[in-house]
């Protein structure tokens, strides 16, 4: 795999520094880099194209040539131009302020449409709105069974018509949402393939049915090359009016997103995060572009850590590792939030370079590991985590034989754990008091030690 | 060459075929010269269709060596190689496993690919060819998916072996195995949840359900992953990913249907050698066609 873009910059602007010129094959040699990571993230050649020629131009200039350090430099001029790309500040949904509001949902087949429906409506509703959802893919089989039964979980109701006519379900759904005091309404359509003229048409029809207040269409991230036709043919068709990235959690960098913006200039909205029905965030254009650049995404990592660790559990830890007085079973809590955040590899991902890094990918974490490490401190008597210098020869064959492990794995563990308890004294002592810092660090003896 | 099935994946791959052809008769409207320019918006052509940078530039370099080689004359007679090429790239020599009988398949993938859907196709083929076919309904979380699927069963007149949404797959995987060994079907599907190749908890929830499967199975079973045909570099990411947990014996490359160009294909093939053996080119049962190397490149690249 490719090295991260910062790093690859570096490199070729390595023999730089000093010679405080860059020549036109430096810069080309850059153009270069920055053109393969946003093709290698799935943005469209050809904005890519206009994006890389934008770029070179100010890469030639004063800012990056007057620059001790020209890689970082351009790669801060890439960033900037590429959030300013995606869209600068956050934009909002907007309604009109006639009740109720419309919300209509278009993409592509699987891009997650129902999906997004229904986290748009629990977002909607932390908002103090009252939504309803209408189930208008008639086309998909149980597409409506299956929005009413997120309805459901979410307790949200959701309409579904009779017959088999789209634009008379969503006529029907308004009226019934102004009938049952429900003031935002929610349409899922049916996905469709964008060469189908008779579903587009469709849409168009559903829309000059209802007047929605805002049309956004949702495109998977995961998309390549082809989002640009998409989104070309739905703008063209029913003109919509912002976007929603869905599946942005897995690992792909969604260059589609700013094929899409750069195209249609419509704005994107919200991003899903999840499978659970809260994963809906706002979307954040200067992310975005670190994450499209391969940068890694420190900011997410560090709200992910939040969300996951327990605050108390937190605090009290931070507390222990002041005194040195950590216990087997911190190391147990730090085990579980570690793999609440979803494990070492997740959030090596998330690490700026790490996703990219040869050493990392190579080194086939195992996550495994964690549930072994747990699955020995699980076998340890309640005593025995406190105190960990009680436990004996005979104590270590129990707990190898609780855990399913060996004598010397369990012997590894708690000499690790003891010089990591030495460690933290030594920092206390030196350090005094900088407690803090500890917080996001990983466990010690984190590094699989069988 | 046209055979008759021929056809219909041409009506898929039609717009596709439009915009690399497009783009490769503006190349070719410049002139036959194979100056720099050409090679690079040859290059860019490739990558607009998502075969992706790093195997376009070996495709292109080897496109050059051939040139230069058996002295190409031209632009043209260098387009009329790149067929020959991306064939190349996306053929394999496994057989078909949709063909053996009996044999248990797990169909996984990504969420939103259209692994339900291709489960009910698959058995609407096998059905309609006069297999006995057996379903499983393993994908308990989606919401629907079970209900989905019974719609399919339902069309293709075959069994499907199910549980409540939110059941272990695992044990509805068992289920159906334990029903298949009974009933001893020529094919038996089983669905399953849609997941991120990222998600390390649920690749483990489904990688259970391929030992359980393999455990009980007394049909040989093999894993098939769905792709989609707009997906782009992130394929890579998630072939890998399901090869490396699954061992995955096959891809379906569904929604060709669309402008996609499904170039992806040709960086998984060329990667993990795993054969494409169905291409989904519409939304009807009988919209899921064999895929044929050659017919695909030269759809691909507008010369068919």
């Amino acid at each position: 795999m490719f090295q991260n873009l910062t790093d690859r910059l570096q490199s070729i602007f390595a023999d730089l520094t000093g010679k405080g010129r860059l020549s036109e094959a430096d810069v080309d040699a850059a153009m270069r880099e920055i053109r393969m990571a946003l093709l290698e993230a799935d943005v469209n050649f050809k904005v890519v194209k206009s994006f890389v020629a934008s770029v070179r131009e100010r890469a030639i200039g004063a800012e990056v040539t007057s620059s001790l350090t020209p890689g970082q430099a351009v790669v801060r001029i890439v960033l900037e131009e590429l959030t300013t790309l995606l869209g600068a500040g956050e934009a909002r949904l907007t309604f009109t302020g006639r009740i109720p509001g419309i919300v209509m949902l278009v993409g592509l087949q699987g891009s997650g449409k129902t999906t997004a429906a229904a986290k748009l409506a629990n977002l909607l509703r932390k908002q103090g709105k009252r939504p309803l959802l209408v189930a208008c893919d008639v086309y998909r089989p149980a597409a409506i069974d299956q929005l009413e039964a997120l309805g459901k979980e979410l307790d949200i109701p959701v309409y579904r018509g009779e017959g088999a006519d789209p634009v008379a379900i969503a006529k029907a759904g308004v009226k019934s949402a102004i009938d049952t005091m429900r003031d935002t309404v929610i349409i899922d359509t049916a996905g469709r393939l964008h060469v189908d003229e008779e579903m587009m048409a469709e849409a168009a029809r559903i829309r000059d049915a209802v007047r929605p207040d805002q049309i956004v269409m949702v495109v998977d991230a995961m998309t390549g090359q082809d989002a640009v036709a998409a989104a070309t043919a739905f703008a063209e068709r029913v003109a919509f009016d912002g976007v929603i990235v869905s599946k942005l959690d897995g690992d792909a960098r969604g260059g589609a997103a700013l094929s899409v913006k750069s195209v249609t200039g419509r704005p994107i909205l919200f991003a899903g995060v999840g499978e659970k029905l809260d994963a809906l965030e706002p979307f954040h254009p200067d992310r975005m572009a670190r994450r499209i650049l391969g940068m890694g995404d420190v900011v997410s990592l560090i709200e992910k850590a939040q969300e996951t660790m327990d605050a108390e559990e937190t605090a009290d830890l931070e507390e222990r590792l002041k005194k040195a007085q950590f216990t087997f079973d911190d190391f147990l809590t730090q085990l579980r939030q570690v793999k609440k955040m979803g494990g070492l590899g997740n959030i090596m991902k998330m690490l700026p370079g790490a996703g990219q890094l040869k050493e990392l990918a190579d080194a086939d974490i195992d996550e495994k590991q964690l549930d072994r490490t747990a699955a020995i401190i699980q076998s340890m008597t309640a005593e025995e985590r406190r105190n960990p210098k009680i436990i004996n020869g005979s104590r270590r064959e129990r707990i190898a034989r609780g855990s399913g492990m060996t004598v010397t794995d369990v012997n590894r563990l708690i000499k690790q754990f003891e010089q990591a308890k030495k460690m933290m004294k030594q920092l206390q002592g030196g350090a005094g008091g900088k407690g803090r810092k500890g917080r996001f660090k990983l466990p010690p003896g984190m590094t699989p030690p069988l | 060459m046209t055979t008759p099935w021929y056809k219909r994946i041409s009506e898929g791959l039609t717009k596709s075929r439009e915009r690399l052809e497009g783009q490769i008769n503006v190349i070719l409207d410049r002139g036959p010269d194979l100056d720099e320019e050409f090679w690079e918006d040859l290059e860019d052509a490739l990558i607009g269709a998502d075969i992706g940078v790093t195997a376009v530039s070996e495709i292109v370099e080897r496109l050059r060596d051939s040139a230069a080689r058996k002295a190409l004359p031209d632009a043209g007679a260098v387009i009329d190689h790149l067929a020959e090429e991306l064939a190349r790239e996306v053929t394999t020599e496994a057989p078909d496993i949709l063909d053996e009988t009996p044999v248990t398949v797990l169909v996984v993938g990504v969420n939103g690919t259209g692994k339900t859907t291709t489960v009910g196709k698959l058995a609407t083929e096998a059905a309609r060819a006069g297999k006995r076919v057996l379903l499983g309904s393993g994908d308990t979380f989606r919401a629907a998916a079970v209900e989905q699927l019974d719609i399919w069963a339902e069309r293709a007149g075959v069994p499907v072996i199910r549980r409540e949404r939110g059941a272990d797959p695992a044990a509805v995987a068992f289920d159906t195995v334990a029903a298949a060994n009974e009933q001893r079907p020529d094919l038996t599907l089983i669905d399953t949840a849609g997941r991120l190749h990222t998600s390390p908890d649920l690749m483990r929830e489904l990688q259970k359900v391929q030992r359980v499967v393999a455990r009980e199975s007394r049909a040989p079973v093999k894993v098939v992953l769905v792709m989609d045909a707009t997906t782009g570099q992130n394929g890579l990411a998630q072939a890998r990913e399901f090869d490396a947990a699954l061992d995955v014996d096959a891809i379906v490359l569904t929604k060709l249907d669309g402008t996609a160009k499904g170039g992806i294909a040709v960086a998984v093939a060329r990667e993990l050698g795993v054969p494409i053996v169905r291409i989904g080119v519409g939304e009807s049962a009988d919209d899921l066609k064999p895929f044929i190397p050659e017919e695909f490149a030269r759809a691909l690249v507008g010369r068919g």
